[in-house]
């Protein structure tokens, strides 16, 4: 009884151990899965390797089969009497175990590229982030001030908002022909699509966040004498910075999901042309450990920002996390 | 408490009748001539405030009390310039107001202590605004902070005070730009009522040694009767001044007076004031039928 209602007391915080552990759990269950549908053979494998063709001629060895075709052929060999076939069961090439992609994890790094105009993996990665970094820095450079302008006053607002509220159903992909048009077929149409991907949500949820300031604190400015400018810069800005630094932490998350989109866009680069490349030569551990990587690069950073914020904001209460 | 015993609201002790001789020959700081208020709703046109008039003197302590929904927020925050009138104004120093400016301070109920700021800062917030060196504000500052005896927390956060520190810091802020009145819109009411009493205590204090005028809302009778020198009651739908009663408890004040008979009979001229026997409250009695298991063991039923 009183262990059920520590583990599912209705909004109430865990206790800092439990917290630990399932933060752990939440990771190792889908690893956990993973395992046990790679290493316990009788969990799914629909394929059979062939360890020796026997008499079936077209068999080779290491060669995947599916499993009732090994059993036709078995059993075809049988009645003529040939040699039987053997294998162990298998899954499809598209599954790798998590040994091999966790070796992949190395190894992708220290593999030379097939040909010489082909980039290393971190100069891919490290190409990614760079087309990341100005996608977001762009949208923010302009949605931030225009964001805080829309919650300030509302005839910015009446004006920007609605056409924002309009474009941003429009799916940034569906910019990527004529990005190419306009700038070409290098980086400028990636940054492109991550800048229309970016730009009017964040316009839209920093006008948000502006808006949810406490009117009280602009009255009590309004009270001591502030005026226009300094009320903008002096209370607006400063009272909404903690909110608006989660929102930017949200929405950099946001820009990273259009990056595979953005990178197929013109010459295939980056992160993602590793990705296809890798998969065309069915290195599909290569595959999954790229997709992790991008996983890992985004949690660290969001964490990164995160214990920065509590630097940053001395005057925030900090309780819970973000 | 027999009513009979206790004298008249209006009998006024020599020395505080003579008080308040003086104090009306003191130059006019606010006066609020047929002031209206109507509001637009869904539901037409609701008039908050009707036909207000009032003046308050220098160094006034001024209090408004009144039932909910009589008007007293939408006052003081109209006098403040955070709303404008429907019809009417009003008059600091004569000249007429239109918008917030410093030299109407106010301290509201809600904590609106920027919470970026250090309690310095806070305080120097209003003086950087008028053009104050950030030194010359930074001394003044610390002067506000000392005098509401805040001084070691000068460099903290408001997340970091409590209640009461944190309205005697909005105090400091709203005083440190010298304006000519201070308006306070239930500034304790949030607060525990031993801080509350602690508070009110202060505020006289503070009063009596510098040169302010002070309107101050709240729904306490007897925070109201603490404090002002003169008591505005307001009625509700529309609000309107019911009664301008001039305070008889003479000054210094002190909590022992509040047994005293000049307060007993002003409590109750407000009471009457503020809750008059009302055919609503009686059209909804109560229902209470003793409970058959309750208590009966612990006292005997009547």
């Amino acid at each position: 009884m009183s262990s059920t209602t520590q583990w599912l007391a209705v909004r109430k915080p865990l206790p800092p151990k439990q917290t630990a552990l399932l933060t752990i759990a939440s990771f190792l269950l889908p690893l956990l899965v993973w395992c046990f549908v790679s290493y316990v053979p009788f969990i799914w494998h629909p394929k059979i390797e062939v360890t020796e063709p026997g008499g079936v001629t077209w068999f080779k060895k290491g060669m995947l089969v599916d499993r009732e075709l090994f059993s036709d052929q078995a059993m075809l060999a049988a009645e003529d009497n040939r040699a039987a076939p053997k294998g162990d069961r298998a899954n499809p090439v598209y599954l790798p175990a998590p040994h091999e992609v966790a070796t992949a994890f190395y190894s992708a790094f220290t593999t030379e590229p097939k040909r010489k105009s082909e980039k290393w993996l971190h100069e891919s990665l490290w190409h990614s982030i760079t087309v990341i970094f100005w996608g977001f820095v762009l949208s923010s450079l302009i949605g931030i001030p225009l964001g805080i302008l829309c919650g300030t006053y509302a005839a910015v607002s009446r004006l920007n908002e609605p056409f924002i509220e309009f474009f941003r159903y429009l799916p940034a992909p569906a910019f990527g022909a004529l990005a190419v048009a306009i700038l070409g077929i290098h980086d400028g149409p990636k940054i492109a699509i991550i800048f229309i991907g970016t730009f009017f949500q964040q316009v839209l949820i920093v006008s948000n966040t502006t808006r949810k300031l406490d009117v009280a604190l602009l009255e009590a400015a309004l009270t001591l004498g502030a005026k226009k400018i300094n009320l903008l810069f002096r209370v607006v800005v400063p009272g909404i910075l903690p909110e608006l630094y989660r929102d930017q932490r949200i929405l950099l998350g946001w820009a990273w999901t259009y990056l595979i989109v953005a990178e197929l866009i013109g010459t295939s680069s980056g992160i993602t042309w590793f990705i296809t490349q890798q998969a065309r030569y069915k290195n599909f551990d290569n595959v999954f450990a790229a997709i992790i990587m991008i996983g890992v690069i985004g949690i660290a950073t969001d964490l990164l920002l995160a214990a920065l914020g509590k630097r940053l904001f001395p005057w925030e209460k900090h309780q819970g996390n973000s | 408490m027999n009513s009979m015993e206790l004298p008249s609201y209006l009998d006024q002790a020599d020395p505080v009748r003579e008080r308040f001789d003086r104090l009306k020959q003191r130059e006019i700081i606010l006066e609020v001539k047929d002031l209206n208020k109507k509001f637009d709703t869904s539901q037409g046109q609701v008039t908050a405030l009707k036909d207000i008039n009032f003046k308050t003197h220098r160094r006034e302590f001024v209090c408004v009390i009144g039932p909910s929904g009589c008007g007293k927020s939408t006052l003081i925050r109209t006098l403040a310039g955070l709303e404008s009138p429907s019809s009417g104004e009003v008059l600091l120093d004569g000249k007429p107001v239109f918008e917030p400016g410093p030299d109407r301070g106010m301290v509201f109920q809600g904590y609106t202590l920027f919470p970026w700021l250090t309690v310095k800062k806070n305080v120097m917030f209003g003086l950087e605004m008028h053009g104050h060196s950030r030194a010359t504000a930074e001394g003044e500052a610390m002067e506000w902070i000392e005098l509401v005896g805040l001084s070691q927390f000068a460099d903290s956060y408001p997340h970091q005070l409590s209640g009461g520190m944190k309205q005697r810091v909005a105090i400091a802020r709203a005083l440190a730009n010298k304006p000519r009145i201070l308006l306070m819109d239930e500034p304790f009411g949030a607060l525990d009522a031993q801080t509350r009493g602690k508070m009110q205590a202060n505020l006289l204090e503070i009063w009596r040694n510098i040169d302010i005028t002070i309107l101050f809302i709240t729904h306490d009778l007897d925070e109201a009767i603490y404090l002002a020198d003169r008591i505005l009651v307001l009625k509700a739908h529309p609000g309107e001044v019911n009664e301008l009663i001039e305070v008889s408890v003479p000054r210094p004040r002190t909590v022992e007076q509040f047994i005293s008979a000049e307060f007993l009979a002003t409590k109750q001229r407000l009471e009457e004031l503020i809750h008059p026997p009302s055919e609503e409250d009686e059209s909804l009695p109560m229902h209470m039928v003793r409970m058959a298991k309750v208590g009966d063991d612990v006292e005997p039923v009547e």
